[in-house]
């Protein structure tokens, strides 16, 4: 079976800091895999590497077989990401934006599919809006469009509710769920919100200083940990060294 | 190599662009500024200095292709600020857009802001003045396309800059230009500059372009060898400017500086 998601032997160096330590680990079509850990523990720096921004230092991420390092440019078609630290520009409309973006992945039917999106992400109302005088949850909801607008295969979600009211919140979880079964999506779900990552990852990886240090299924570490709730193991494992 | 890639990213400043009116307003005051500042200046040469025959027309035509370089790389470096000030940078490059590309865009992407700006400018010293910087001939066209050339490979050395050292990197972008006005020999011939300096001002196109701008001017000459000798450096630099680019980009890979590149 071929994974979508390969990492092996992952670690990046910052001249003396080691920001990720030889992680491993797979995704395989139609999972939601939960990456979770502190501020600072690598999250964000495994993403960059898995996405081409940042060359690792040893190791390598595999797309579908092949090498991002050596093919960025043909499997960046078929990623996307969304981060709450990074925005779309403000002083275009929606749909300006939605176009933009479109024409940058090579979409071909770019109005049909900002239809589609705009339909599925109730962005109509706001379509001809210009993005920076959006709400929190407008914006995070054009931010989605734009992560799906070359309808990827592979999804990067870096804390995709933070900010959000509870309401518009589950609205996107919601939407994250039925698009990845529906497209049959490899995603990894980088989040703070253990209810969420609950909710939407079948497997779990924990993070502490650029390792992992445990993974399974929330249920199972739930379990093995003997908590009541994941947010208790995150606790746990990051608060004590020596008890793991 | 894709049109639409390039188009897409081009569509992006021109949505910007066409929604501010005081983004265009930016674009046509400080050429127009320039120009009726320079206009009113080389009046006053005209009527109290011998030094040129046609003073006005020397010192206004100079202004122009001066401004026209200092917007063409202004322009590119805005254009890449842009994308860090409004915190898309990283959406940019985890788009499958090649470097070459990116360049184009930007390239083609200047030239169009540099347009805007210039032609109301060019349009105004007619009637106000008299001078027509057309008087210049065919050899506008090369000095014009050297320039820009020019303006472009300072703004691949700042952009490059950027890249790599994120906004910390920003004044260079506003005083590059200011910082070779001098050796370049605008207003002035050669000769003016001490040896050590006249020397430094040789490596740069710009003395060749100016100096062919006066020579026709000031003496109905065209000098061919004066705008050879600004392509062939213009060519040298331009090439080191795109291997900095990539190199710079490389840098940024290994160093993280393409994420969260705004804050």
């Amino acid at each position: 079976m071929q994974y979508p998601i390969v990492v092996e032997n992952l670690s990046k160096n910052y001249s003396k800091n080691e920001a990720v330590k030889n992680i491993n680990f797979k995704i395989s079509e139609n999972e939601v895999l939960g990456l979770l850990g502190p501020n600072g523990c690598g999250k964000t720096t495994t993403i960059a590497m898995m996405l081409g921004l940042l060359k690792p230092t040893n190791g390598k991420v595999l797309i579908d077989g092949e090498d991002i390092e050596k093919k960025r440019i043909s499997l960046l078609h078929k990623m996307n990401f969304i981060s709450p630290y990074i925005e779309l520009p403000k002083k275009l409309t929606v749909k300006e934006n939605l176009i933009v973006y479109g024409k940058l992945y090579g979409v071909k039917s770019i109005i049909i599919r900002i239809d589609y999106l705009s339909d599925k992400l109730r962005l109509n109302e706001f379509l001809y809006k210009k993005t920076g005088e959006l709400s929190s949850g407008q914006k995070n909801r054009v931010s989605l469009a734009k992560a799906l607008i070359n309808d990827p295969k592979i999804l990067f979600l870096d804390e995709p509710t933070a900010s959000l009211d509870p309401e518009t919140g589950d609205f996107v979880r919601s939407f994250i769920e039925k698009i990845s079964k529906e497209k049959n999506m490899s995603i990894l779900l980088a989040s703070h919100n253990m209810n969420e990552v609950k909710r939407l990852c079948k497997k779990v990886l924990m993070m502490k200083d650029g390792c992992l240090i445990d993974q399974g299924t929330p249920d199972d570490l739930i379990k093995k940990h003997g908590k009541t709730n994941l947010e208790e193991v995150f606790l746990k494992l990051n608060r004590s060294e020596n008890e793991f | 190599m894709s049109f639409n890639r390039i188009y897409g990213l081009f569509l992006r400043h021109f949505f910007l662009i066409k929604s501010s009116l005081p983004r265009i307003l930016d674009l046509i005051y400080w050429p127009t500024i320039q120009i009726i500042l320079w206009g009113f200046i080389s009046l006053f040469f005209s009527t109290y200095s011998n030094y040129y025959n046609n003073t006005l027309g020397v010192i206004l035509t100079c202004a122009i292709l001066y401004d026209f370089l200092f917007r063409s790389s202004i322009s590119f470096n805005m254009l890449f600020l842009e994308e860090i000030w409004s915190r898309n940078f990283t959406n940019l490059f985890i788009a499958p857009m090649r470097i070459s590309e990116i360049i184009i865009s930007l390239v083609l992407t200047a030239l169009i802001r540099t347009l805007i700006g210039l032609v109301p400018a060019i349009l105004i010293t007619s009637p106000l003045f008299g001078i027509s910087i057309l008087n210049l001939g065919m050899p506008l066209f090369f000095l014009f396309l050297s320039l820009y050339i020019f303006g472009i490979t300072l703004g691949l050395f700042v952009s490059s800059g950027l890249l790599r050292y994120g906004p910390a990197f920003e004044n260079i972008a506003w005083s590059s230009l200011f910082l070779l006005a001098p050796l370049g020999c605008i207003y002035y011939p050669i000769e003016i500059l001490p040896d050590l300096l006249q020397t430094l001002a040789r490596i740069l196109p710009l003395v060749y372009i100016f100096e062919e701008a006066r020579s026709i001017l000031v003496n109905q000459y065209v000098d061919y060898s004066n705008i050879k000798n600004a392509f062939l450096l213009n060519g040298f630099y331009l090439l080191i400017g795109i291997l900095l680019f990539y190199y710079s980009f490389q840098q940024a890979r290994k160093k993280g500086s393409l994420i969260n590149i705004g804050e």
